[in-house]
């Protein structure tokens, strides 16, 4: 805070104030996403703006983010909450273009005036004014994405959204339902079949090599996937103008990548989870390596401290202290891997995995209404993720009809491996204990929970739903040491702190 | 004091000069940073070139770069600075057959004759303009962070024996780190956030082109190619600029102008360092030919 005074030249300053009001609305909607943004950030950034040119937008964006966004898997939040905030005032967005949903005879003129508006960031793009036919449209798009030619694909981008995405004013539909309709038209895949076939024409013997191909198609689909960000963001630039800021903001907000629920996540945040869990597991090691480390300073030993005070004529001069042996349990991952749980079960399994060297051992079983040990795939593997893939597609969980029955896993389980529970071990289980009305058996957790040091339990579920419809996991919770709610990965990884 | 750069473009300039080619992101924080008087937190994958920025950045401004590389164990006296025992006892017991007051002698072997910088303080006390670089932040505890939001915030060190040192001028501060924790919200708040991500295909292919002298513009284009389809597996670790340019150089060392699967196949291992990885970038490059064969 200390270097917040600075000179301000008037002009700046007379310039600023609405900015400033501007600023606080767009942190306090960063907030709302749940971006931790503390007051010193939100000084600086206000320090910030003055020094940055507002015509360029993309500077503008890496000042705020520089100043309020410290972590980066907040950055896409970030990069959707200042599109939605700052759509309507970006240089390139005059209020008086924004009529968009008028009648087709004006939408000419409309884009005349923004193609001039927008200078170099559309460079001869826009000069594509006149309505196109499909086919020119078409055939345009094929251009741009041959060249790579941003600034045009941002053009037609935009023409596609206004021709095929069908919006109207007030309608209360999503954006990915404009997507489809505005891709569906494009057919993204019938330009790739023809690029791929241009490109191999291009090639001095008609033909390319397998590799080059490859690369090629990689290529093509790097420049589809911006071409299908410029149209998903000029959606949102639509959405915003028919609905106003504070609405779109609210629908348009997405979890962070560590609050996405497991159960429901989309197969982009799936993906997102599966990148966000290296890092995690990593760090989760290191911490907890550290904490073994430093964590050992027990109470003292009366015992000895009076033994060694014995040296010293009877003073206690040198005070020993008793240190703790860390003890490293014994692991059983016991999981259901039915449809909807399967991710969740993934997921832990690779965390328990990753940290296993805290572990003395870890065993892992997979079961629908069968049980299976999988611990064979992880045996000296070092890429967990390819030994989970393994273990959801090759071992053989299911008994009768693939349903889950928690009851008769928990009785296999019992029969072959229940032996093997001893004082040490921890278990824990994973699912939802929808058992599809068949028996629960919990005197199986009974006799396991006798045996062994603790048993936990991991429902993905929302607390609220437990013991609903087929949920019986009370009938199981009564001989858990532990029944947790965890539905993403903050959660999991705060259990998993605990677990040690 | 007077800002070290004039606005963005010639920030990005500066550094072209340097041959470290810079995105808007970086020359915009890098720019704000001079403006604000803040340091730089730079996060980002190893092998993006985090360290180099400090660098050239001290290089593009004619600054002295202060280096601190931290690890687990850091502590004041390495980092900050220290007194001169041996100094202080040896004038200590000159003093002892004279009879000057002890309280004088303890003003005296407190001074800043018996002091001992390390580079924070160095950092501070330098009279002409430096470049701190504080490398690899994110290995030392998260206690002795602590050491460092002093400096951070206000560019002082305070001594208790002897005062609080203010710096002469604000030097420019890089952090960086590999993200293996989460640093503190303290340290956070107080630094401009920059993240450098592996660069784009036509960036990195002018790197290569930058670096790697006597590279063919084709090559050049395919290694950055070849090298983003890589980074698009799920590996443990992706090749990082500096393999990218390694790989490019023994590409040029081989005589080789165009890239086919073989080749890469044979030379993947520079790219790629894990065992399981390079098995997978093999088994993708083969997939490739049957793929369309």
């Amino acid at each position: 805070m200390s270097s917040t005074e600075s000179p301000v030249d008037p002009a700046e300053a007379a310039g600023g104030s609405p900015m400033l009001d501007l600023l606080s609305g767009f942190i306090i909607e960063l907030r709302n996403a749940g971006l931790p943004v503390s007051l010193t950030e939100n000084l600086d950034a206000m320090e910030a703006v003055k020094h940055i040119p507002l015509e360029d937008r993309e500077t503008f964006k890496y000042a705020l983010a520089a100043t309020l966004v410290k972590n980066h898997s907040h950055w896409k939040a970030f990069e959707i909450v200042f599109e939605v905030f700052f759509a309507l005032r970006g240089s390139e967005y005059d209020i008086s273009d924004e009529d968009r949903f008028g009648d087709p005879a004006d939408l000419d003129d409309d884009e005349n005036g923004e193609a001039q508006g927008q200078g170099q960031s559309q460079g001869q793009g826009g000069g594509g004014g006149e309505a196109l036919s499909p086919e020119q449209l078409a055939k345009m798009l094929l251009d741009a994405l041959r060249k790579g030619d941003q600034a045009m694909m941002r053009a037609l981008a935009r023409q596609a959204v206004r021709r095929y995405a069908g919006m109207e004013p007030g309608r209360p539909v999503g954006g990915t339902y404009y997507l489809y309709r505005t891709l569906r038209n494009l057919d993204l895949d019938g330009m790739m079949d023809e690029l791929m076939e241009q490109r191999r024409a291009e090639a001095p013997d008609g033909q390319l090599s397998q590799f080059d191909e490859r690369l090629e198609r990689d290529e093509f689909n790097i420049r589809m996937e911006q071409l299908k960000k410029e149209i998903e963001a000029e959606i949102r630039r639509m959405l915003v103008a028919d609905r106003g800021v504070e609405a779109m903001s609210r629908t348009l907000r997405k979890p962070l990548p560590e609050d996405v629920d497991f159960m429901h996540a989309t197969r982009d945040e799936m993906n997102s989870l599966r990148k966000a869990i290296y890092p995690l597991t990593r760090k989760l090691a290191a911490r907890l390596a550290r904490k073994r480390k430093y964590g050992r300073r027990g109470p003292l030993d009366f015992r000895k401290t009076v033994r060694t005070s014995l040296s010293y004529g009877g003073v206690p001069a040198d005070p020993q202290f008793k240190f703790p042996r860390p003890h490293k349990p014994e692991i059983f991952v016991i999981a259901d891997i039915s449809g909807s749980v399967a991710a969740f079960a993934r997921f832990t399994l690779h965390l328990v995995y990753a940290i296993s060297s805290q572990f003395s051992k870890v065993r892992a079983f997979v079961f629908i209404d069968g049980l299976d040990e999988v611990t064979r795939f992880f045996d000296g593997v070092d890429d967990i993720g390819e030994a989970v893939h393994r273990v959801n597609t090759e071992a053989d969980v299911v008994w009768v009809d693939g349903h889950s029955d928690y009851g008769h896993a928990f009785g296999v389980f019992w029969e072959r491996y229940g032996k093997d529970v001893g004082p040490k071990t921890t278990v824990l289980i994973l699912g939802d204990a929808r058992n599809n009305y068949h028996a629960s058996q919990s005197w199986i957790i009974k006799e396991i929970q006798s045996k062994a040091r603790q048993v936990h339990w991991l429902n993905p579920e929302p607390k609220s739903y437990w013991d609903t419809g087929d949920s019986i996991v009370g009938e199981y919770t009564e001989y858990c040491d532990g029944v947790y709610e965890v539905r993403n990965l903050r959660q999991l990884e705060g259990f998993v702190e605990k677990l040690i | 004091m007077d800002p070290r750069f004039t606005d963005v473009g010639s920030v990005r300039a500066d550094l072209d000069t340097a041959n470290y080619l810079a995105d808007d992101g970086i020359a915009g924080v890098v720019y704000l940073a001079d403006r604000l008087g803040k340091p730089i937190l730079v996060e980002g994958p190893a092998g993006t070139g985090k360290t180099q920025l400090a660098k050239s950045v001290a290089e593009i401004t004619g600054a002295r770069l202060i280096r601190l590389q931290c690890y687990e164990g850091l502590d004041e006296a390495k980092a900050l600075y220290e007194w001169n025992y041996k100094k202080q006892l040896l004038r200590i017991q000159a003093e002892r057959n004279s009879d000057v007051e002890w309280d004088a002698i303890e003003d005296d072997i407190f001074s800043e004759e018996f002091l001992l910088t390390r580079p924070l303080l160095e950092a501070i006390r330098a009279e002409e303009p430096v470049v701190l670089l504080i490398d690899e932040v994110d290995r030392v505890e998260i206690e002795t962070e602590a050491l460092l939001l002093e400096i951070l915030s206000d560019y002082q060190v305070s001594i208790p024996e002897f005062g609080t040192i203010e710096a002469k001028q604000i030097p420019l501060v890089f952090l960086t780190s590999n993200n293996t924790r989460e640093l503190s919200e303290a340290l956070k708040r107080r630094c401009l956030y920059l993240h450098i991500d592996y660069p784009e295909m036509e960036r990195e292919k002018q790197i290569v082109l930058n670096k790697v002298p006597d590279i063919s513009e084709n090559l050049a284009d395919q290694v950055a190619r070849i090298v983003r389809s890589i980074r698009q597996l799920e590996l443990k670790k992706a090749p990082s600029v500096s393999e990218t340019i390694d790989w490019a150089r023994t590409l040029v060392l081989l005589g080789i102008d165009q890239v086919d699967a073989e080749t890469a196949t044979e030379t993947v291992n520079i790219l790629l360092k894990y065992q399981s990885d390079i098995a997978k970038a093999i088994k993708e490059f083969a997939q490739s030919d049957e793929f369309s064969g």
